[in-house]
């Protein structure tokens, strides 16, 4: 792949955060770096001990393959490879190689010396998968607490541990994810369609400008939130549908072991009519 | 505008803050039990505060050592003694002691006696309680496969109180409009019944009565046709009686099934089997011994929607413990249960309806309003 005409002045030597010049090198388009090479490593070996288990296990069948996490008589202990070893394995590769990949993220950011919304963006993400297979397990004293690897088997997770608390779409921070995850697909349409509206003129006629853009929801509901406003809301609904997903999920068990509905009774019980 | 901002973002803030205290556990004395294969979520998480919190009334009352069998039988030398007249002396009065101790403590042998006259039949209390003899016989002796070889004694849904504490009446809701006005269909009112969820209320009188609703409603054809004649209410008045089982078992869904498959009873954990006899257990219960004392007792123990005798559910045995008293087995100690006869060719000395309260009853409700 050869390089962009342009590209060669972005790339500037320096940035790195770990290991100065080691690394300090793009692969075609690529930029390496140690935490490229780290997330390399970490992600060929979590795949690999995944084979590994799906080897061991009883099918090939790519929907039931399941790298199950120990029984909770384990505790916070390590378990034998093939009860649940593997999975602790494969969760410290999958965050090693998440953490090194958002890392890889920053040195970019340094070497462009721009903000690092991103990498802050992508960690939101891997906080929600620490917080369910790290913080959630230590809260509750066992490996075991995490999700299953398997893309069957950790629906199965899910379902059982959202009945465990009667009827899950009463917790309030599951509420409050649904609904930032679907106000960010319904933002994001907005967003695209209007986009793709004004850049997609008709044959003969020029791309609109952004006074375009803001006239039409002007005219649609009165307010246009306006070119930067809508990406500034765009990551705010989706960094709050990954957090709330985090917290919905680490209140259940280690904050809240009744069921759900039931923790609604604080507004039956307030003093005003109880 | 900026003392503004800030005044709302405090009290945002505080509210925030209250809700987060008084809603949530603290995350210690975590107990958890995995009741499946591992990593499929098939486990139980509880609090030992919270467990020990449910206990807290929970007391065994102590036994009495065990009376001889020789001697005469009770029914031939005391008057009206009709479903323990087999018992010797020393059984019947041993076992009348614990009795009083598991239902009457405080009232004593006159709430379910005429005092001065243990034979008089005029109280309605004593009419009842030899119905509850004989029920607590039937499960006994076959419903083993609910209550296995604990049984039950009186103590395990009376706990020292003279009514239990969870029991139930018909309830049909409040009065609505009719016409076009909307209909609540029975649902929506925060209740305890159904753990305060917007499921369908009464689900007992739907489930634990005679005639009782269809509680198999998963489809078995791709599309919903005669065969599949059940939709979506009726699985929520399924879900609903299913939310009194977990809350008066203190459960999950999990305890009895693995959710990827409800219906499907070869994933289901084995607690499903004895689940399945609870319910059948509970009709029995409700239909052949319970109902058919409504015209025994007073109008201060009936139903105040329909007038209807007080019944029973899993929590009316259960209290909030998977095992009743944690599987104390009491009925080990009280043999003598499993005795209850009615004799044969018996005639209460006094043949008029016994419908009197019961005095020491009238004044435990004096004392509650």
């Amino acid at each position: 792949m050869s390089m962009l005409s342009f590209e060669k002045r972005y790339r500037v030597r320096g940035g790195t955060l770990i290991g100065g010049d080691l690394f300090d090198f793009w692969v075609g388009p690529f930029y390496v770096g140690f935490f490229g090479v780290l997330t390399a490593v970490f992600a060929l070996l979590g795949t690999l001990l995944i084979v590994w288990g799906a080897a061991m296990g009883p099918t090939w069948n790519i929907w039931q393959i399941s790298i199950n996490p120990p029984d909770l008589s384990y505790g916070l202990g390590l378990a034998p490879l093939d009860e649940g070893g593997l999975w602790q394995f494969i969760t410290m590769c999958a965050i090693g190689a998440f953490v090194s990949w958002g890392l890889r993220q920053v040195e970019i950011c340094n070497k462009l010396g721009m903000g690092y919304h991103v990498p802050i963006a992508f960690g939101v993400a891997v906080f929600a998968y620490v917080t369910l297979v790290v913080f959630r397990p230590i809260l509750l004293g066992a490996w075991g607490h995490g999700f299953p690897y398997g893309i069957m088997s950790h629906l199965d997770w899910v379902s059982n541990v959202g009945y465990q608390f009667l009827h899950f779409h009463y917790n309030p921070a599951h509420m409050l994810a649904i609904t930032f995850f679907f106000t960010t697909a319904l933002a994001l349409s907005l967003h695209g369609g209007l986009i793709l509206s004004v850049t997609n003129p008709k044959k003969g006629q020029a791309v609109k400008t952004p006074e375009y853009e803001d006239t039409f929801f002007r005219d649609t509901i009165g307010y246009s939130i306006g070119a930067l406003g809508i990406h500034r809301l765009g990551l705010f609904l989706a960094l709050n549908a990954a957090f709330w997903s985090a917290v919905c999920i680490i209140i259940s068990g280690p904050f809240w072991t009744r069921s759900w509905p039931e923790w609604w009774n604080w507004w039956l019980d307030l003093p005003i009519w109880a | 505008m900026k003392t503004m901002k800030r005044k709302v973002f405090t009290a945002a803030a505080l509210t925030g803050a209250a809700i987060m205290v008084t809603g949530c556990e603290l995350p210690v004395g975590v107990e958890t039990d995995q009741k499946g294969y591992r990593g499929l979520g098939l486990e139980q998480v509880t609090k030992r505060h919270l467990e020990a919190r449910k206990r807290a009334d929970m007391e065994i009352p102590p036994v009495e050592g065990p009376a001889s069998s020789s001697g005469p039988k009770a029914g031939d030398i005391y008057e009206n003694v009709e479903v323990l007249g087999d018992l010797s002396i020393g059984e019947f009065n041993r076992l009348m002691n614990a009795i009083t101790a598991w239902v009457a403590p405080e009232e004593g042998c006159n709430y379910c006696h005429v005092p001065g006259n243990f034979a008089d039949e005029n109280i309605y209390t004593k009419i009842v309680s030899r119905n509850m003899l004989e029920m607590t016989k039937t499960i006994n002796t076959e419903w083993d496969a609910h209550v296995g070889q604990t049984g039950v004694t009186c103590y395990t849904c009376h706990m020292g109180n003279p009514v239990p504490e969870n029991i139930w009446y018909e309830d049909p809701g409040m009065k609505q409009a009719s016409g076009f006005s909307a209909q609540r269909m029975g649902q929506n009112l925060a209740g305890d019944n159904v753990a305060s969820t917007s499921l369908p209320n009464d689900v007992f009188s739907a489930f634990l009565q005679e005639d009782p609703k269809n509680l198999r409603v998963t489809p078995r054809t791709s599309l919903p046709g005669p065969e599949d004649p059940d939709n979506l209410m009726d699985a929520e008045w399924g879900y609903g009686l299913m939310i009194h089982f977990s809350k008066a078992l203190g459960a999950t869904c999990t305890t009895c099934h693995n959710t990827n498959n409800f219906p499907d009873w070869g994933t289901s954990p084995v607690q499903r089997v004895t689940a399945w006899h609870g319910i059948e257990l509970v009709r029995m219960l409700n239909v052949d011994y319970l109902n058919p004392l409504q015209p025994v007792y007073p109008s201060n123990r009936l139903g105040v929607a329909a007038g209807d005798a007080p019944k029973a559910n899993c929590a009316t045995c259960h209290n909030g413990l998977q095992l009743p008293l944690d599987g104390a087995p009491m009925l080990n100690d009280y043999p003598e249960l499993n005795r209850v006869e009615r004799r044969e060719g018996w005639t209460p000395a006094q043949d008029e309806a016994a419908t009197t309260e019961a005095k020491a009853d009238v004044a435990q409700d004096a004392a509650d309003a």
